[in-house]
């Protein structure tokens, strides 16, 4: 089973490899290269791991991924999709940026924690309103975390145009946030965050499979009826699940804003937190998993400027391969049952129990 | 009439009221049809939930069926665009190019439907994902294609046209502005509102429809009588894929003449949260879609033509920036609330199996 993983990775890259060559073959005043798939991955794979700072890009990288793939698992692993974790992540680097410029003279040993304590509850906060909205009011979790997601870069931008601008500056920006920023670890730009991110991950694995309140949610992903049956209270465990989650993803965004931009700008995003949705479906939800998973993924993030300029290939194709890879890896157990093979029923236990949609409804009632 | 209506807006509090419903009066039917044209995508989209959900089947990768149909009808345009020459017909604006274009955009909805079919029904894999991975690829393909096309700049082949009503039409009084807005519109437009009321009459009146949603809330039991559910299922993915494409098309063909890489901007999902808010019924889709883009050409309206008096005095205070959130918020109010609680389809979004393949 742990060779799965990989097979679906070589398989997305051919596929990759595939898109490369037709898309050469489609467009005008492109030489048609057999090669090109070879040379991109190459350039890919350097700029990812070929030098130092190729290393430390892609830890960076991988950084803000490994937290919101956790977030995202976290929540999987209680049967709750939080394709929220975008808006958290914002709200989590806003939260950030403000605390950090409010504290941007102060010691550091002040600054940096209290920056990314309010990021992470700023991020907690927007956890927390879906998970009541479900608890209370029945939204599912799947709408009303897409619109807060939208309703975040509203509020980024509020902010950010508002009281947070930095007078005199041609378009709305940020103060730096000075002593708030995350010290710099390793290589030209390996930031604390990444000794947070394998905490957290430590954190989360105990915490899921260390403690009751872990057990709790594990059992209410499971299966909600058996969990209500044995005095469980899914109501509070969607609550504290989506809280968490956004926590999660506001360290996340933290992170990014404190180790990596240090400002903010009115139109500030990424895609980190709908990476990070990749992230937990092919780390599976777990720890480990997921830490793998980022590193992968943050490797191709890395590495996908330098296949741009060496290859000429557009970023974007590591959303392909991203796609990709967990295409295979969802469609194996159907084909390995139609070609007969053995373990044919091992994959299904990883994609049954990790999101339980509106008609499974069990988890509130 | 007008001392009754200031002595109206001068009442504490409720006259505020008074003031925003006079606004209303005064903005809504200039703006009608910018509403019913923002609504269109959404509303394509919604549609497209409610025939996979009405079957049982959970479709989030709309956005990228959409995505999808937008580019490819689009660069199917400049690919026909110089073989097939840019004569307009007198009506729409049509062009075979644009035709063939359109096709194209079509057909990739129904490629991809078919994948999502085939990932959620036949391989019983989790929906969500499916259709997640559905967007994720969307994204990157048309990105990646887009970043590489775009650096010649290519023409396309236009933009459907709006049809002109007849002017004794408009000029009717009370009614005259809503017939112009829903007349004075594109192709897509006008065949979204068709569809609505063909889907709706369908889905609660016709043995396919009683048949959809028998597959949607008890397969087993549809199937102890003879429907086939795996077809039943795998055909509503696949037309509602032609929805969702039309919806796309729309804003690469008839909202604009080009393609811009996440044009989408989300409307894929604000129109599964159109479809709940809308009760898993075509009517209540369209109106739900119509509610979130009136008030997003509302708070734009507000943003560029502040209402007087007191009202504008108090809208001024806040920032602009939540007019922009206020769809957003509106559709999470009436999620959370106001409308109850929203109850899908029983099997909606459970893989099925026969009993005879256990």
């Amino acid at each position: 089973m742990a060779a799965l993983p990989l097979i679906s990775i070589a398989l997305a890259l051919v596929v990759g490899a595939a898109i490369i060559l037709v898309s050469t073959l489609l467009l005008p005043n492109r030489p048609f290269d057999v090669l090109l798939p070879v040379r991109a991955y190459v350039a890919m794979f350097q700029g990812a791991f070929g030098s130092v700072d190729g290393i430390v890009n892609t830890l960076v990288s991988a950084t803000p991924l490994v937290l919101g793939g956790l977030s995202v698992g976290f929540a999987f692993k209680a049967g709750l999709f939080n394709i929220g974790a975008q808006g958290q992540f914002l709200l989590g680097a806003l939260g950030a940026v403000a605390a950090g410029v409010a504290l941007s003279d102060a010691p550091p040993l002040v600054a940096v924690p209290g920056a990314l304590v309010v990021g992470m509850l700023a991020g907690a906060l927007w956890g927390f309103i879906p998970g009541a909205l479900k608890a209370i009011a029945g939204a599912h979790e799947v709408v009303t975390t897409i619109m807060l997601n939208y309703i975040a870069v509203s509020v980024i931008a509020a902010a950010v145009s508002g009281p947070l601008d930095q007078p005199g500056s041609p378009s709305p920006i940020t103060a730096d946030v000075g002593n708030a920023m995350l010290p710099i670890i390793v290589g030209r730009n390996g930031h604390l965050g990444i000794i947070l991110a394998i905490v957290a991950t430590a954190l989360v694995g105990w915490l899921l499979y260390r403690t009751t309140w872990g057990f709790e949610v594990r059992t209410v992903g499971a299966n909600p009826d058996a969990a209500r049956y044995a005095g469980m209270r899914p109501r509070l465990l969607v609550v504290l699940t989506m809280t968490l989650a956004g926590l999660l993803a506001g360290a996340s965004g933290a992170v990014v804003v404190l180790g990596v931009t240090h400002v903010m700008t009115a139109s500030f995003g990424t895609t980190v937190g709908f990476d990070s949705i990749a992230v937990a479906l092919l780390g599976r939800s777990d720890p480990v998993g997921i830490v793998a998973a980022a590193l992968l993924f943050g490797a191709m993030r890395a590495g996908g400027p330098l296949m741009q300029i060496k290859a000429g290939i557009p970023a974007e194709l590591v959303d392909v391969l991203q796609a990709t890879i967990l295409l295979f890896l969802i469609a194996s157990p159907y084909v390995r049952r139609r070609l007969g093979l053995r373990g044919a029923k091992a994959g299904v236990e990883t994609t049954d129990t990790i999101t339980r949609t509106y008609g499974g409804e069990a988890a509130v009632r | 009439m007008d001392a009754l209506i200031s002595l109206l807006y001068d009442i504490p509090v409720l006259g505020l009221l008074f003031q925003l419903v006079g606004y209303l009066v005064d903005v809504v039917p200039g703006i009608s049809p910018i509403i019913l044209q923002a609504a269109t995508p959404i509303a394509l989209a919604a549609l497209c939930g409610v025939m996979c959900e009405r079957s049982g089947v959970v479709n989030i990768g709309i956005e990228g069926i959409m995505l999808t149909a937008a580019f490819v009808g689009w660069y199917a345009g400049v690919l026909v665009q110089p073989l097939l020459g840019t004569d307009p017909a007198p009506i729409f604006g049509l062009t075979p190019a644009l035709l063939v274009a359109l096709g194209a955009g079509l057909g990739s909805g129904v490629l991809i439907s078919l994948l999502h079919a085939w990932l959620s029904i036949s391989v019983r894999a989790d929906q969500i994902i499916s259709g997640t991975i559905i967007n994720i690829a969307a994204f990157g393909l048309t990105g990646y294609l887009n970043t590489l096309i775009s650096q010649s700049s290519p023409n396309g082949a236009g933009a459907f046209a709006q049809l002109r009503p007849p002017s004794e039409l408009t000029d009717l009084p009370i009614i005259g502005w809503l017939l112009g807005a829903i007349l004075s519109q594109g192709p897509i437009t006008i065949s979204m509102i068709v569809i609505v009321i063909v889907f709706q009459v369908l889905l609660f009146r016709s043995r396919w429809g009683l048949r959809t949603r028998a597959v949607g809330e008890h397969p087993r039991a549809a199937e102890t009588v003879g429907i086939d559910v795996i077809r039943i299922r795998y055909r509503n993915v696949l037309v509602a894929g032609v929805l969702a494409a039309l919806g796309g098309a729309f804003l690469s063909m008839e909202g604009t003449n080009s393609f811009q890489a996440g044009m989408t901007a989300g409307r894929g999902f604000i129109g599964l949260a159109a479809m709940i808010v809308g009760r898993w019924s075509p009517l209540g889709a369209i109106g739900a879609a119509l509610l979130f883009s009136s008030s997003q050409a509302i708070g734009q309206s507000i943003g560029f033509f502040p209402p007087e008096g007191q009202l504008g005095d108090l809208l001024g205070l806040l920032p602009n920036q939540i007019f922009d959130a206020l769809p957003y918020l509106v559709t999470i109010v009436i999620l959370a609330g106001a409308v109850g609680r929203s109850i899908p389809p029983a099997a909606d979004g459970q893989p099925y199996e026969r009993e005879a393949t256990t």
